[in-house]
């Protein structure tokens, strides 16, 4: 131009996540095009993603093929405690970066083009603020929420529960013992995401995971990728 | 932030400017940034850049929210947008969430 030098204004009008938009919009194409069930777990740190996912990965891998694309500022010791699984696990080191965005995502998909997954399960790095922010191309949300954390989490951190198609309240063996007050948090649940599903687990003890598989397979159906071409408990 | 100072960058370098001085941003008070964590990240982070001493001005932009059973619009008072009018819980934000990069002065 032949203005260069000159002061001047340019106007730009351009959302800061318009690229991690664009990206997620590619995501879910790539996910769709495979009829790849993609969903993103949140929570805080320490809430139980790894746990549900390891009971996860046993017990559907008869009837499932899985990819976990796991996300954490350092070290790769979920992905080890999900290996041997018959999953694929694709680990992401964010380093200093508190979130996955939809480019991180992208390059774990990369890696997935052979093993062509039925459902791949995105856990977020453990935080419940800047998350929420950042659409990865799942089809669905999932937020944990343990029976350790307070009945009110829902609404102190309404950003991140406003977003959840689904919300996972874990560790229910403990919750006795902790004074856990179900309703109290499903009302707090239920003020920020009244269309949200809500189920009650135990990865220990196993109690209400079918609710969870069946809510996996309901989602897939819902996406148009259709019910499971293998019955569970059945080899390929 | 980071963000922010890249495409700020793209944007000057695409007009074949070569110095940012002004950045005007909206942000949402629902959209989860921190003004004054924006503010200081940027002044930090702008130091080695083309943005380096530029100045940062932020338009904060209120929360709106559409109440899914009535329909009204709304003001929320809290980031837990029940409706001041019918009492639904969980309304759909319309505004609020704008991390917005606006214009600049660039030379």
């Amino acid at each position: 131009m032949s203005d260069s030098g000159a002061l001047r204004t340019i106007v730009i009008k351009e959302s800061v996540l318009d690229k991690n938009r664009t990206i997620a919009r590619a995501n879910r194409q790539w996910f769709d095009e495979r009829r790849c069930l993609a969903l993103n777990l949140l929570s805080s740190p320490g809430a139980g993603k790894t746990s549900l996912l390891e009971r996860t990965l046993t017990d559907l891998a008869d009837s499932r093929r899985m990819a976990v694309i796991v996300g954490d500022l350092a070290t790769d010791n979920d992905a080890r405690r999900l290996n041997d699984r018959g999953a694929a696990i694709v680990q992401i080191n964010t380093l200093d970066i508190c979130h996955l965005d939809a480019d991180m995502v992208a390059r774990a998909c990369s890696t997935l083009t052979e093993v062509e997954p039925e459902v791949c399960f995105i856990e977020n790095v453990g935080n419940m603020v800047c998350p929420a922010s950042f659409d990865l191309g799942e089809h669905a949300r999932v937020v944990l929420l343990s029976v350790t954390e307070g009945e009110d989490k829902p609404v102190k951190y309404p950003t991140l529960f406003r977003t959840a198609d689904l919300v996972v309240i874990t560790k229910c063996d403990i919750a006795d013992a902790v004074g856990f007050d179900r309703d109290a948090a499903i009302r707090s649940v239920r003020a920020v995401c009244p269309e949200a599903d809500v189920i009650e687990v135990s990865a220990r003890t196993a109690t209400g995971l079918n609710a969870w598989y069946d809510w996996i397979e309901k989602r897939r159906s819902h996406a148009g990728f259709g019910p499971s071409p293998v019955e569970h408990g059945t080899q390929e | 932030m980071d963000n922010v100072l890249q495409m700020a960058a793209e944007h000057a370098r695409a007009q074949e400017a070569t110095a940012i001085h002004k950045i005007t941003m909206r942000i949402g008070d629902m959209s989860g940034v921190s003004i004054d964590a924006l503010t200081f990240a940027f002044d930090v982070l702008a130091r080695d850049t083309m943005a380096a001493g530029a100045e940062l001005l932020i338009e904060p932009v209120k929360a709106r929210c559409r109440c899914k059973a009535c329909a009204a619009e709304f003001t929320p008072d809290s980031p837990i947008t029940t409706c001041p009018g019918c009492g639904a819980p969980g309304a759909t934000l319309i505004e609020g969430r704008e991390i917005e990069l606006t214009s600049m002065e660039v030379s």
